[in-house]
């Protein structure tokens, strides 16, 4: 559990995970890092959003944090 | 004084290519960077090795760009296996998008024009339907009515570009001197002198590659460079699984990834502020090419300046007042790195440009030359 206000990436470090994403060209395990939105090392699938900073996102109850594998997909003929 | 044969003033992405090429010749050769006070342009790069939109009306120009396209790949793999740093080139041809039929015929037009001018050296190039480049492109904007294509285009990480130009120019042995601005140099023919904080340094040849510094720099040697700035601003999106098989003249995706979108054109001076009028002129116009780019989350976006020659074309000159003394000017530091390296730099080492090169002197700026 983590105070209210505290960030998605706190939660999931809190949590006791010690991986949050894989870098999209080696496929490298990366955990949340400088806490403030620069290293881009927190990124998450966050309620169905890929890429997202969680380091940047407050955390609430219910929100599905997932981890970010490799690169985004996109779907060009959705769009 | 330290004495080296030859004396390149400007780090960036031309300097350190002519400086690159001298130095694997085992020439004594010092690199003068400015540092970070300067304008980098090579740090602005939007990264295309790009041939099909340049030299409409010069040939020569033409046929310069294309050498360097043909050049570039046994460049990136030379700087590669001496370096270890991957410069990420890939030719796998590129497009130019057009946005109605006014876009294609203008484009059309311009691509046959460069065709015929390109006389025996030939040109190929091709115009896209709608439908074909639909098959090329999934999720093409239906505001797309084709695009011109030719084999020669391609892109490469320009930043990486830089880095090994400068760890392979130090491995030969060249002597890179950052934080040296030049403010005093005494130029004699070949014999030429640079005050430095940490002393002087002669040499009996100096390329002058500072870009927009050249402007300044060149009167002192006999020469001119009258370039300019020309804003660019770029935005960058999150990295995404490849989807674009091949550059396009506006947007490109990185092998990591992201997605560049670029080429907005801009006379403000020195100003390398962004303006979030020219930010929405790029996104909407890319979101036209490729409605799906709408999902994709911005985040990175910068300003720089281009070296821009009043007609956009490169100078290259020696002095003739003080032989020795070269120029070295453009806007595609990235493109033309392979003719950098492989061609300009032995012209240098040898003393003298080849006849090629001089319809891009900077007489033909001079009005009583013309006339």
């Amino acid at each position: 559990m983590v105070p209210a206000g505290a960030s998605a990436a706190a939660a999931v470090l809190a949590a006791g995970f010690d991986s949050i994403r894989e870098t999209p060209v080696e496929g490298c395990e990366r955990a949340p890092y400088c806490m403030m939105g620069v290293c881009f090392d927190c990124l998450a699938e966050i309620d169905g959003v890929a890429n997202r900073q969680s380091c940047m996102i407050e955390v609430r109850p219910g929100m599905r944090i997932g981890r970010q594998m490799r690169a985004r997909m996109i779907d060009p003929k959705a769009a | 004084m330290a004495r080296y044969d030859t004396i390149v003033i400007g780090g960036g992405l031309v300097g350190s290519a002519i400086a690159y090429g001298l130095a694997r010749t085992r020439l004594r050769v010092a690199l003068l960077d400015e540092g970070d006070v300067a304008f980098r342009a090579s740090r602005g790069n939007f990264g295309l090795v790009w041939v099909q939109s340049k030299g409409d009306g010069a040939p020569h120009y033409q046929s310069w760009t294309r050498r360097s396209a043909q050049e570039w790949p046994a460049l990136a793999a030379e700087l590669e296996a001496k370096t270890g740093i991957t410069v990420g080139h890939q030719r796998p041809g590129g497009v130019h998008l057009c946005l109605g039929e006014a876009e294609i015929e203008a484009r059309h037009a311009m691509m046959e024009r460069m065709r015929v001018q390109s006389g025996n050296f030939g040109f190929d190039y091709r115009m896209v339907d709608r439908r074909e480049l639909a098959d090329m492109f999934p999720g093409l904007g239906a505001a797309v009515s084709g695009a011109s294509w030719t084999p020669y285009d391609g892109h490469a990480n320009p930043l990486n570009l830089l880095h090994a130009l400068h760890r392979g120019f130090a491995e030969n042995g060249g002597r890179h001197l950052p934080n040296s601005t030049v403010t005093e140099a005494g130029a004699a023919p070949g014999d030429f002198r640079i005050r430095l904080a940490g002393g002087d340094i002669s040499a009996p040849k100096v390329v002058l590659a500072a870009g927009l510094g050249n402007a300044n720099l060149a009167r002192h040697f006999g020469l001119s460079a009258p370039v300019k700035p020309l804003k660019g601003q770029i935005l960058v999106t999150e990295r995404a699984r490849q989807v674009l098989p091949m550059p396009i003249t506006t947007i490109r995706q990185t092998a990591e990834g992201s997605i560049m979108l670029g080429d907005s054109q801009e006379d403000a001076g020195f100003d390398t502020s962004q303006r979030p009028a020219v930010m929405q002129t790029i996104a909407r116009r890319a979101v036209l090419s490729f409605p799906w780019l709408r999902d994709l989350q911005i985040v990175r976006a910068w300003a720089a300046l281009r070296v821009m020659p009043p007609d956009g074309l490169p100078i290259y000159d020696q002095s003739e007042r003080f032989p020795g003394a070269f120029t070295a000017n453009c806007h595609s530091g990235v493109t033309l790195a392979g003719a950098h390296v492989n061609l300009f730099a032995p012209m240098v080492a040898a003393g003298e440009l080849e006849p090629a090169l001089e319809l891009f002197s900077a007489k033909r700026f001079d009005v009583s030359a013309t006339t």
